[in-house]
């Protein structure tokens, strides 16, 4: 069997159960596309030889009739997961050397149903970027070209997007601060999942804005989230905000049913200059859905405005205190002194030579906002914003909305280096439509839906009720189904 | 609101970042762009509204304030730059 690499998880585990093919012979169709790909910057760092113990392993599970659904199935992990022994560097320089003496929880939880572990996947140092062009590793090239410009696959998840995409491996694990899954997701014609915060453990991810992160699974399909959602979830004691609920059999709830479902279309997404394929799209998802069964229903989320800024206090904040840690002490990048200089010059050129710009940006920004005299004008003030957006999404659910639809993005993707004069705000833009889902802690989807005037993918994005992921992969399935997105980039790399 | 250089030095400095006296012009200009576009939150009407505090409504769990893991310094100082006689090293901080 050829291209074994391009198989969906759904259809590998199939196959693997019914003895078609081996977890060992998918591992080696994705270790070569992996090998072939240098050109995209996707895999940073390669574990060939723990993935073909991984599926030796997973092969004689499945022999013996003990095969979780992700039993055998080749998977790439965001660098920002801590892997036990496998460099975890967050993409930043300043962690440099670092190889975890621990495992997190969610690449735990992966590899005991089976999963196997190609590589660490490129990202935006610290997950702070919508363009995976602030990693240490360089940029990661999206596999969808149309012209001769290189394209963005998006941020920060933009090397878990552009393996996914590009076939490299079956699914990947993402994280998702503020759009960091369904961005890259919907720039590269893939699906993303962010659950409702609390869901996924975050121990062993390397926190950038703890009250927002959440991991999720970065795949192919729909039915491929539920399957790998459901691995990746579960209550974990080593994260005091973990929930403590049963998570659901997901795929299991994937009927395509959505008959008197009831979809909210809210107003303030519809955004002054939004180009016109955006808004045939959305149009076009919003008759898909009223097609299906659902009933569409405008509603109102009126603070939506203030979300970008409201995360740009609040994520900055977080960040400037879980950045603390890199002080050159315990791990990582250490600056080389000169004679005479004492911690504090240690700590000041560690942390200059160690971080990016755009992270140092941020942390000094979270340092300011937090600071003696601005605590109350910046940051209780955006918290107090967080919780009128949270109300907003609230109000609507109590009024009987099952799922909210949205564009995923405000474009496609854009070539690298377009925005290397702009303003930072300008980018922080990317986020509009996800950035409200983390604030509100909500679960949101994208979807691939359709391909823009010039031929790139363009994703939509549900959101769902806390706890609801199970009912908002149903209607995402349903939209999967109605759109009938197959397209994929043509391998140029 | 207007960061100045002093300002923006001073804010370097609590996020112990060294930033070159010449970068601080570039930086504090980048501060007043993103500060700015924070300044929109003063439009908001926020009388009486309670800061949020948890992302979804859960009560942290407790448990027995008790040892339940440790002795394990060896791994705990693997990843560190100067680690001697199972110590951190780091320069003279105590004359």
């Amino acid at each position: 069997m050829t291209d074994l690499n391009k198989m969906t998880l759904a259809d590998a585990r199939n196959n693997l159960r019914a003895g078609e093919i081996t977890s060992v012979e998918l591992t080696e169709a994705c270790l070569d596309a992996i090998d072939d790909s240098g050109a995209l910057n996707a895999f940073v760092h390669h574990t060939p030889e723990l993935a073909l113990d991984q599926a030796k392993a997973a092969d004689a599970r499945i022999a013996e009739g003990d095969a979780p659904s992700m039993c055998g199935l080749p998977l790439g992990i965001k660098d920002l997961f801590c892997t036990k022994g496998v460099p975890s560097q967050a993409a930043s320089r300043i962690l440099e050397g670092f190889r975890p003496e621990y495992e997190s929880t969610v690449s735990q939880n992966l590899f005991d149903a089976g999963a196997v572990m190609l590589g660490k996947l490129n990202m935006d140092e610290f997950a702070m970027g919508s363009s995976n062009e602030t990693s240490v590793y360089g940029d990661v090239v999206n596999p969808w070209k149309v012209d001769d410009r290189n394209l963005t696959p998006g941020g920060s998840s933009g090397g878990s997007a552009a393996a996914v995409a590009a076939d490299l491996c079956l699914a990947a694990t993402g994280t998702d601060t503020g759009g960091s899954i369904r961005q890259p997701a919907a720039f590269t014609g893939i699906t993303g999942i962010k659950p409702t915060y609390g869901r996924c453990s975050r121990w062993g991810i390397i926190a950038f804005a703890s009250s927002l992160d959440q991991a999720g699974p970065m795949t192919k399909s729909v039915r491929d989230a539920a399957i790998m959602l459901e691995t990746m979830c579960g209550h974990d004691p080593k994260d005091s905000t973990s929930a403590d609920l049963a998570v659901p059999n997901f795929e299991a709830m994937l009927t395509g049913d959505i008959r008197g479902k009831v979809i909210g279309i809210p107003k303030e997404y519809r955004m002054d200059g939004m180009p016109a394929d955006i808004e045939t799209l959305w149009a076009d998802g919003t008759a898909m859905l009223k097609a299906a069964g659902a009933e569409i229903r405008d509603i109102s989320l009126p603070h939506t405005k203030y979300a970008l800024p409201a995360y740009y206090v609040v994520a900055p904040a977080e960040a400037s205190s879980n950045l603390a840690r890199y002080d050159g002490v315990r791990y990582g990048h250490r600056a080389t002194l000169e004679a005479g200089d004492g911690i504090t010059e240690m700590y000041e050129k560690t942390r200059a030579q160690g971080f990016g710009h755009e992270v140092q940006s941020r942390v000094m920004i979270g340092t300011y906002v937090l600071s003696a005299g601005f605590y109350d004008a910046y940051y209780n003030r955006a918290r107090k914003v967080r919780a009128l957006i949270k109300k907003d999404f609230e109000d609507v659910f109590n009024a009987g909305v099952d799922a909210i639809l949205t564009p995923a993005t405000p474009s496609s993707a854009f070539a690298l280096g377009e925005m290397a004069d702009a303003d930072p705000v300008q980018m922080y833009l990317n986020d509009v439509f996800t950035v409200t889902v983390n604030l509100a802690g909500l679960p949101g989807i994208s979807v691939p839906a359709g391909v823009d005037s010039k031929g790139l993918p363009l994703g939509l994005q549900l959101i769902g009720k806390p706890w609801d992921e199970g009912d908002l992969l149903n209607t995402a399935y349903a939209l999967e189904n109605a759109a009938g997105f197959v397209a994929k980039p043509q391998k140029w790399w | 609101m207007s960061i100045d250089q002093n300002t923006a030095a001073k804010v370097a400095k609590l996020a112990r970042i060294k930033v070159d006296e010449d970068a601080l012009p570039a930086l504090a200009q980048e501060f007043n762009n993103i500060l700015s576009f924070i300044e929109q939150l003063n439009e908001v009407d926020v009388e009486g509204v309670e800061p949020m505090t948890s992302v979804t409504p859960m009560r942290l769990k407790r448990r027995k304030d008790i040892v339940t893991d440790g002795g394990m310094a060896k791994t705990v100082m693997s990843n560190a730059p100067d680690a001697r006689e199972g110590f951190f090293a780091v320069p003279k901080v105590v004359e």
